[in-house]
């Protein structure tokens, strides 16, 4: 590109005049993957080699590979639990959000009422709330309220500090903000005469919703989607605080406890890095384009 | 259009209302509300635990003076690196046949959770230079392993205030893990200018350099002043990574930090809802920054 753009302006790029760039670039493409990449690496060897050489000895010692770490971690660690708590929170938690704020924002975009612009600012500003601000009274309210009775099939209280709900509800109402922002503006941005067109038609609210709009808004409906997915799935300071059992603790929390009882044993820690992420990482690489769009929305969230 | 009652809309609305207020509205007021109560939020104490914080009477149980410095230097140091960084970055790699690759290897770290990246840099960055990849180069190179994590000096001399090797980073670690974010909002804003107006430029012989600061940082300021408050809002509320790395030990301590310990461990409700008032009240201006900016663009539409 930049090569025909400066030939037309009188003077030649060569390839070797762009080498420095291209270096500088790889430069930091490879700085930015050696951590992540000795992560993985040291993942598959043996305590024994982790402990006494570096990560990159293992590509002159493949004979020291194992899958020893994984098998230890998901059993005896219990990380494969936990691995399925955070699929059972993440899952309805981002469920959840899309379809509470899906209603708000059509009802936002496409009918008239009073306060709707007021409305509308109060949620925008709302996106930057820290939510450290609203930790406290949240658990004081989910020791208050909580019901001891299980929750048929996914184990955990009814509501409370050991439930699965109440991590519903919070990530739900934590992500609200951004979820309406980003939908509402993109409602918007339909075409009036379909919506028009469909109630002339005599369709419904709850019709057009679900017929037009929500078709529609597939593409801003997946950058909310893996944008909440990875939010919950990666969060930590919500868990620590409100999650009060350790059966239903997700993969941070968990992986948490490990480096403060493990320190520096790192077959138990890497292998449990990695598995907390491979689903985002599988997620982002699958929906990279959509993971743009929601970042261009103005990724803000409390 | 069709009729609705008046209600109607209130009904599609109501979960959002009900789940924002119990979740952001209510607490953000009853947080305020406990600021000024006291440990146990029964006695009214009035503005005791803003004093508290603001004469550091226990340095040894909650160093309230060095978390507020530390924060503050996230606020410079993360948002000062990353956002020229991703700016650089989204300049060069546009220039590039391999721009999609480059950049997706560059906001990886994006996707990955805190806790992972600080179990990432906890082993990159262990003391023993048989397992540290940092210490492995130091010592390669001749010199003595470093105590990244714990150092509270910066080389021979010792930190000032929060400026220590320690907390500088774990800075860097927000660096790698945000420069994507940064990187990719600004080279999508870049694709923006038109290539005519560069153009243009470099045929009246503008330098590189001229066109950097003349054309395009100006034409993308709105975008950058985006990512600016963005990068803003996260250093003031930083938490996992330092909680994980370091457990906020070896004066790493931020508002966050010390908010779930004073909140949490040592359950002094008073204190901690007076930091985490604080730390609303910080972001105040950046959310009045994004309404403004929302509020033009929805009148330009």
């Amino acid at each position: 590109m930049t090569t025909t753009r400066s030939a037309s302006s009188g003077h030649r790029v060569t390839w070797w005049q762009r080498l420095p760039l291209h270096a500088v670039v790889i430069a930091v493409v490879v700085l930015w993957s050696i951590p992540t990449l000795g992560l993985l690496v040291s993942s598959f060897r043996e305590p024994s080699a982790i402990a006494s050489s570096g990560w990159w000895q293992a590509f002159t010692h493949p004979d020291q590979l194992t899958l020893a770490n994984y098998e230890r971690v998901l059993g005896e660690q219990g990380m494969g639990r936990a691995f399925v708590n955070s699929l059972l929170i993440t899952v309805p938690a981002t469920v959840l959000v899309i379809l509470v704020a899906a209603h708000a924002a059509y009802a936002l975009a496409w009918m008239r009422f009073p306060a709707r612009g007021l409305i509308f600012l109060v949620i925008v500003g709302l996106l930057v709330v820290p939510l450290e601000t609203t930790l406290i009274p949240v658990l004081r309210l989910f020791s208050h309220t909580t019901i001891e009775r299980e929750l048929p099939l996914l184990g955990g209280n009814v509501f409370g500090t050991a439930s699965y709900t109440g991590m519903w509800l919070a990530h739900a109402g934590y992500g609200l903000p951004f979820a309406v922002f980003l939908l509402r503006n993109f409602f918007v941005s339909l075409p009036r005469d379909l919506v028009e067109a469909a109630h002339l038609d005599g369709a419904s609210d709850l019709q057009v919703f679900w017929r037009v709009i929500l078709p529609l808004s597939l593409p801003a409906i997946a950058a909310l989607a893996i944008f909440q997915f990875l939010w919950v799935w990666n969060d930590l300071l919500i868990a620590l605080v409100l999650l009060g059992d350790p059966t239903l603790a997700p993969m941070t929390l968990k992986i948490t406890n490990l480096v403060s009882s493990f320190g520096t044993s790192y077959q138990v820690l890497t292998a449990a890095a990695f598995l907390s992420m491979a689903l985002p990482l599988v997620v982002f690489f699958a929906f990279q384009r959509f993971f743009v769009q929601g970042m261009l929305a103005g990724a803000v969230k409390g | 259009m069709i009729g609705r009652r008046w209600w109607t809309p209130w009904m599609w609305m109501t979960p959002a209302l009900a789940l924002v207020s119990v979740f952001l509205v209510y607490p953000s007021l009853d947080t305020l509300r406990r600021s000024l109560l006291d440990e146990r939020s029964k006695a009214f104490v009035g503005l005791d635990n803003y004093r508290f914080i603001v004469e550091n009477p226990q340095p040894l149980v909650a160093d309230t003076h060095q978390a507020l410095l530390t924060n503050a230097l996230w606020l410079v140091v993360f948002t000062g690196l990353t956002v020229p960084f991703g700016l650089l970055l989204a300049v060069l790699t546009g220039r590039l046949r391999y721009e999609a690759a480059s950049k997706s290897a560059i906001f990886i770290p994006m996707a990955v959770s805190f806790v992972a990246a600080s179990v990432i840099w906890r082993f990159m960055l262990d003391f023993n230079p048989d397992i540290g990849t940092f210490n492995a180069i130091v010592t390669r190179v001749g010199g003595d392993p470093v105590a990244w994590l714990q150092d509270t000096g910066l080389g021979p001399v010792g930190g000032i205030g929060p400026l220590q090797l320690n907390n500088l980073m774990l800075m860097l670690i927000g660096v790698w893990m945000w420069t994507g974010f940064a990187l990719v909002v600004l080279s999508a804003g870049l694709k923006g200018i038109s290539s005519e107006v560069i153009e243009a430029a470099r045929v009246d012989g503008a330098t590189e350099r001229q066109i950097l600061f003349r054309i395009i940082i100006p034409i993308l300021r709105p975008t950058i002043i985006v990512v600016t408050t963005t990068l803003l809002i996260y250093a003031m509320k930083i938490f996992d990574l330092v909680w994980v790395t370091t457990g906020g030990r070896f004066g790493t301590d931020v508002v966050s930090t010390l908010f779930f310990k004073q909140a949490f461990i040592n359950r002094d409700f008073g204190v901690g809802a007076a930091l985490a008032f604080i730390l609303l009240a910080a972001v105040v201006p950046l959310m009045a920054i994004s309404v403004r900016r929302f509020q033009a663009e929805e009148e330009r539409a």
